[in-house]
């Protein structure tokens, strides 16, 4: 087996991960883009494990340990995605704006203190 | 001595075939527009991974890839989907307003890491000896080296399980 | 058929005769059957009544703990196999029994927890 073959898969993988992380609007397809990523990074540990011959199996244990920490992290992502739906009946990503800062037009190269920035600022609607 | 990329071996003709199912469906859950459908073709990217973990005698990350990632990590996305009245069938705001830039960050990603690859890995080649990836010689590095970081992920279980029930379950109040 | 790869072609075999059956099965019921669709037959069937509101209802929120905790203890079985298979070893023995009792341990902390919150009551 080529280490090539595995390798430009796992990349492939990651950026389709990218892609979706950075294009999708619904939260839980955004986790399972994640998931994609992930799964590029297993791919890869799994590869040079087996092409490295490593006597402690390094590559595949930290896999098992990311299968693990992945399953964790999308039990937490998804209770977050649940309470966030229950406070807003949304779980658009690009309607969760409350922390957005409204581009201050008099002011576009935000030389001025942030305290009075705060202050002039205006709602985003 | 590394053998030459063509004509590929029976094996690498088996990978290559998982590999173009996983890409394929992993494209798949990016871009269509059915959130239901978009669960399921991540079963399928998840099946064809496990098959490229078997082609790399990964046997035990296999089983463990269907176990965890199919039976319930996918399970637990369909919840989520079920859970927040997600719309059933079509529907076209799937998609945020950037993906023209989401898809020029993944190509130039995708270009960048694939070229960085084929250059450093041109000449790597591993002949697959089945045995190292058995349930018993991986249990075996577990349990003699890898062992405070076993321990640490149950901690991290407990803090997650413990995590998603005092967020998810809002109605639960503490004591008086 | 021997071996690593041997025995993995055998259930690969397996499993395309499995698909084969099934989509065969399909396809041939899909080729004999009459099929004339009208708008009554293409409705929900409930029971002969006319269907009432959509097929898509929102779960309960609970139900999603519960999914937690199985897939908690799905990667905790995980962690099982390996240690099923080395613990009895020479140069394993009783320290790795122990480890493995301290992981479950901290585990059923986690449905501990969830108990003594009545997460897992039926109400």
């Amino acid at each position: 087996m080529h280490v090539v073959y595995p390798a430009v898969v796992a990349a492939l993988l990651f950026s389709i991960g990218v892609y979706g992380v950075l294009a999708r609007r619904n939260t839980i397809l955004v986790l399972m883009s994640v998931e994609l990523m992930l799964n590029a990074v297993n791919l890869n540990l799994v590869t040079f494990d087996v092409w490295l011959r490593d006597q402690l199996h390094g590559g595949q244990v930290l896999t098992l340990f990311v299968i693990v920490i992945a399953a964790a992290e999308v039990g937490i992502g998804l209770a977050i995605v649940l309470a966030v739906f229950r406070n807003r009946q949304s779980i658009d990503l690009d309607r969760l704006r409350d922390l957005f800062e409204p581009p201050n037009s008099s002011d576009p190269d935000g030389s001025q203190p942030a305290a009075t920035k705060v202050t002039t600022g205006v709602g985003p609607e | 001595m590394t053998p030459a990329l063509w004509p590929p071996t029976a094996q690498e003709i088996v990978f290559l075939l998982l590999s173009v199912v996983a890409v394929g469906s992993a494209l798949l859950v990016v871009t269509t527009r059915q959130l239901v459908h978009a669960a399921l073709w991540l079963v399928a990217c998840f099946g064809a991974l496990a098959g490229c973990y078997l082609v790399l005698t990964a046997e035990f990350v296999a089983w463990v890839q269907v176990l965890i990632y199919v039976g319930a990590v996918v399970v637990l996305m369909l919840f989520g989907i079920m859970l927040t009245r997600a719309p059933i069938g079509r529907t076209a705001d799937l998609d945020s307003g950037n993906r023209v830039v989401a898809a020029l960050v993944a190509l130039a990603t995708a270009a960048v890491l694939v070229t960085v690859v084929i250059d450093g890995f041109r000449s790597a080649y591993t002949p697959l000896d089945p045995g190292t990836g058995s349930a018993k010689s991986l249990g075996g590095s577990i349990f003699r080296t890898w062992v405070l970081p076993f321990e640490a992920l149950s901690i991290l279980l407990l803090a997650a399980l413990i995590g998603a029930i005092v967020i998810s379950r809002t109605d639960i109040k503490g004591r008086e | 058929m021997t071996g690593y790869f041997g025995s993995y072609v055998v259930v690969a075999v397996l499993l395309g005769v499995g698909v084969a059956i099934f989509a065969g099965g399909l396809l041939a019921n899909r080729l004999l059957r009459p099929d004339r669709p009208t708008a009554e037959k293409l409705t929900t069937y409930e029971c002969g009544v006319d269907p009432v509101g959509e097929g898509w209802a929102q779960s309960q929120i609970r139900y999603y703990v519960f999914t937690y905790l199985y897939v908690v203890f799905a990667v905790d079985a995980v962690f099982l196999f390996p240690w099923a298979t080395v613990f009895a070893d020479p140069g394993f023995g009783l320290t790795t029994l122990v480890e493995m009792f301290v992981f479950l341990a901290f585990i059923a902390l986690g449905i501990l927890y969830a108990w003594r919150k009545r997460v897992l009551t039926w109400t």
